[in-house]
């Protein structure tokens, strides 16, 4: 039996990628990136010119566009951290993103073929989530796989797919203690496959290696304050991931997890993410039971909605843990307005009944 | 590949016969299962005499040594059929056990060795389990993985694993629908994973290839939910399910761990979907019933010990589903009368 092709989207995908360095790296790519458009959020330097290689088609937004192009919003977006990616995810125009970062390479599976990332992160999204029943074969609509015996008919039809979550061989995405105690330690294990994270429950969401549908939850995915002039890094994809599972679980859609694997060749100096994180790695302990806990109001039926009121809960109970948190509830409202007044054309409109 | 050395005085193979004649069956198992204690479970309704080759340190229940235990209307309506496994949870003595259907054998890993499933379940149980919090390289205590960044340090801990559930090459667990429709389907992905299901995360819990802490678990699993036509084939049963979701709940709330993933068995080819199509809808409609209920499902701060948390869902389960089928309030009473057994028998020097 033929299997379908997995549709392009050449003209309905960007992909976002922040950098500070060079695009070296998407030479690699090329063979799978060509068809698509880029957007390049530079960081630091705007006065430095960050190199496109030959062929892409991009637009690459700097410091100075991001503040021309918000005006005083553009306090929402960060510096010295590729959380500024996320202004990225603003401009764009189209239903997905993939974002991906500047260290990552094509990965190979274990019969040597090289992994094609986005065609899987597209496979991914355009298939549903099973979020309100765990499947023990993982994703039941691979290719091979089903539902297992138990599994109601009537949850078969599953949720849409707003987010696709990918892994990296290599180096680990490892917090820096972690990375101190065991610093040569790498993934080699290629784990075939995708599941879909269960309803009510949370995970560190990794940017590196990320694809969402930004139709159905674009506004959700902001990556906060971090970097300069802020008392945290490393914590940007955490903060959204932790957003984006709780509006998903209360909006009924799905996130997965697994596939596609890319290659992650630079391990980050622990030392200077320790200093970055540091304050996360105590912060995490109260942010977590606080998403945990976070109820939406029912009538909150769309993202924009559903974050402006995480925003208030965000400022109830966690400005009290630092009032940096009070600063990131402010931003995150100012984030939506910003969005909206980019992205006029209406507000992101819920696919299924908020619980 | 499994890291923990297994002390073979800690565990029971328990192995329900379904069919008489378990020679290649347990030829297959002799690399692996040789070394330990197997306890064999015939089923009541099994009239032929059961086959077993030479070589094994196996100790065997007929109908007779059940009836001589529990009662001969115990026997019949508690341990027919893929239940009359349960019957060896409830005179083992070990702290673990493992069970594999009978049409099972072991598989071979993406690499071509052998699949030891006693070693790897055991790893799984006696490495901690991670429900509080989801690890995206999954187990982070199998060698070459960790936690990831982001995941809080007061969760690493994890908690002990009390349920891992293993997986199927070649005719994986479907039901008789998707097999029947799917018919040359096989499952050759071999995903190389052990996971953690979340707390409060309900799942199809399959009783094909198991390990249990029978020491955390007590009379956690159990016989409870019959069909009415149910028959000797996997698409035919839902028993496992139904006691798996009662198990979940049940670690849920004592704060235990269920993983599932590795290790693989091949499953053989046995039986007729079509053929079982008629009887599987009974089963299926059940499910629709059970499966909120279940997820909905909390227990008091009363109960604190899998005792405890299985007496309070037997009187849910009738409260909540007895009339909307009578195979529930069934199944309550069959768990009833299992805790009772359980209270009589089962408390060995491995009670929780």
């Amino acid at each position: 039996m033929a299997t379908p092709a997995t549709p392009l989207l050449k003209d309905e995908l960007d992909i976002v990628i922040p950098t500070i360095r060079n695009l070296d790296f998407l030479e690699m790519w090329r063979p799978f990136f060509q068809s698509y458009h880029l957007i390049i959020v530079q960081d630091g330097d705007p006065s430095k010119t960050i190199k496109v290689p030959d062929g892409f088609d991009y637009e690459l937004y700097n410091r100075n566009d991001i503040n021309r192009i918000l005006g005083p919003k553009a306090s929402c977006i960060s510096f010295k951290d590729s959380a500024c990616r996320c202004f990225g995810y603003m401009v764009s125009k189209k239903k997905y993103i993939y974002t991906i970062d500047d260290d990552c390479f094509v990965a190979k599976d274990p019969s040597g073929k090289d992994i094609n990332a986005l065609e899987q992160h597209i496979k991914n999204l355009l298939t549903p989530s099973t979020p309100s029943f765990f499947n023990t074969l993982y994703d039941p609509y691979r290719e091979g796989a089903d539902f297992v015996r138990g599994y109601p008919f009537s949850l078969r039809e599953g949720v849409p797919t707003a987010v696709s979550h990918g892994l990296w061989l290599n180096i680990p995405d490892y917090d820096a203690p972690t990375q101190l105690v065991k610093p040569l330690e790498r993934n080699t294990r290629y784990v075939d496959a995708v599941l879909t994270i269960p309803k009510g429950t949370l995970f560190p969401m990794c940017g590196m290696n990320l694809a969402f549908n930004r139709d159905l939850i674009g506004p959700a995915m902001y990556f906060g304050l971090m970097g300069d002039g802020q008392p945290i890094g490393r914590y940007d994809d955490m903060w959204a991931g932790w957003c984006t599972k709780v509006i998903c679980d209360h909006l009924g859609l799905g996130v997965k997890t697994g596939l596609p694997y890319i290659y992650h060749s630079k391990a980050s100096n622990p030392f200077v993410n320790l200093k970055k994180e540091y304050k996360g790695i105590f912060w995490q302990e109260e942010i977590i039971p606080f998403f945990q806990a976070a109820v939406l109001p029912k009538d909150c039926t769309t993202v924009q909605h559903c974050y402006i009121e995480l925003s208030k809960l965000v400022k109830d109970k966690l400005a009290k843990v630092d009032p940096y948190f009070d600063k990131l509830a402010d931003a995150m409202v100012t984030w939506i307005e910003a969005w909206d007044e980019l992205n006029p054309s209406g507000l992101t409109v819920a696919n299924g009944n908020a619980k | 590949m499994a890291e923990f050395s297994v002390m073979e005085g800690d565990v029971d193979i328990v192995i329900g016969a379904l069919q008489s004649d378990l020679t290649s069956f347990m030829n297959e198992w002799r690399p692996i299962f040789s070394r330990f204690h197997l306890i064999i479970t015939k089923d009541p309704h099994l009239k032929e005499e059961l086959k077993i080759p030479e070589g094994f340190n196996v100790k065997i229940y007929q109908k007779s040594d059940m009836d001589k235990v529990v009662g001969s209307s115990l026997t019949s309506r508690l341990f027919s059929g893929y239940a009359c496994r349960y019957f060896g949870y409830l005179i083992s003595q070990k702290k673990y056990i493992i069970s594999v259907d009978d049409d099972c054998m072991p598989a071979k890993d993406d690499k071509g060795f052998l699949i030891d499933v006693v070693s790897q379940h055991i790893t799984n149980l006696a490495t901690p389990a991670t429900p509080l919090y989801f690890n995206t390289l999954y187990d982070p205590f199998r060698k070459g993985t960790d936690f990831v960044r982001g995941y809080p340090f007061s969760m690493r801990n994890g908690v002990p694993c009390a349920l891992s559930c293993g997986l199927w090459l070649n005719l994986a667990d479907y039901d008789a629908p998707t097999q029947a429709l799917k018919a040359e389907q096989r499952n050759s992905q071999y995903v190389d994973a052990v996971l953690t299901i979340p707390r409060g995360v309900m799942m199809p819990f399959s009783g094909i290839n198991i390990g249990i802490n029978r020491e955390l678990l007590g009379p956690t699993l159990f016989p409870g939910l019959k069909l009415a036509g149910e028959g000797k084939f996997r698409w035919e049963t839902v028993e496992d399910i139904w006691c798996g979701m009662c198990a979940k709940v049940v670690c849920d709330h004592l704060g235990y761990g269920v993983k599932s993933g590795l290790p693989y068995v091949w499953r053989n080819e046995r039986g007729d979907a079509i053929a079982s199509l008629k009887k599987d809808w009974e089963g299926m409609k059940l499910m629709e019933e059970a499966v909120p209920f279940f997820q909905s499902l909390t227990l008091s701060p009363a109960a604190v010990t899998a005792e405890d948390c299985l007496a309070e869902i037997s009187t849910l389960v009738k409260e909540g589903l007895g009339a909307v089928n009578p195979v529930f309030a069934q199944a309550a009473d069959a768990m009833t009368q299992w805790m009772q057994l359980w209270k009589k028998i089962g408390c060995g020097p491995s009670s929780a």
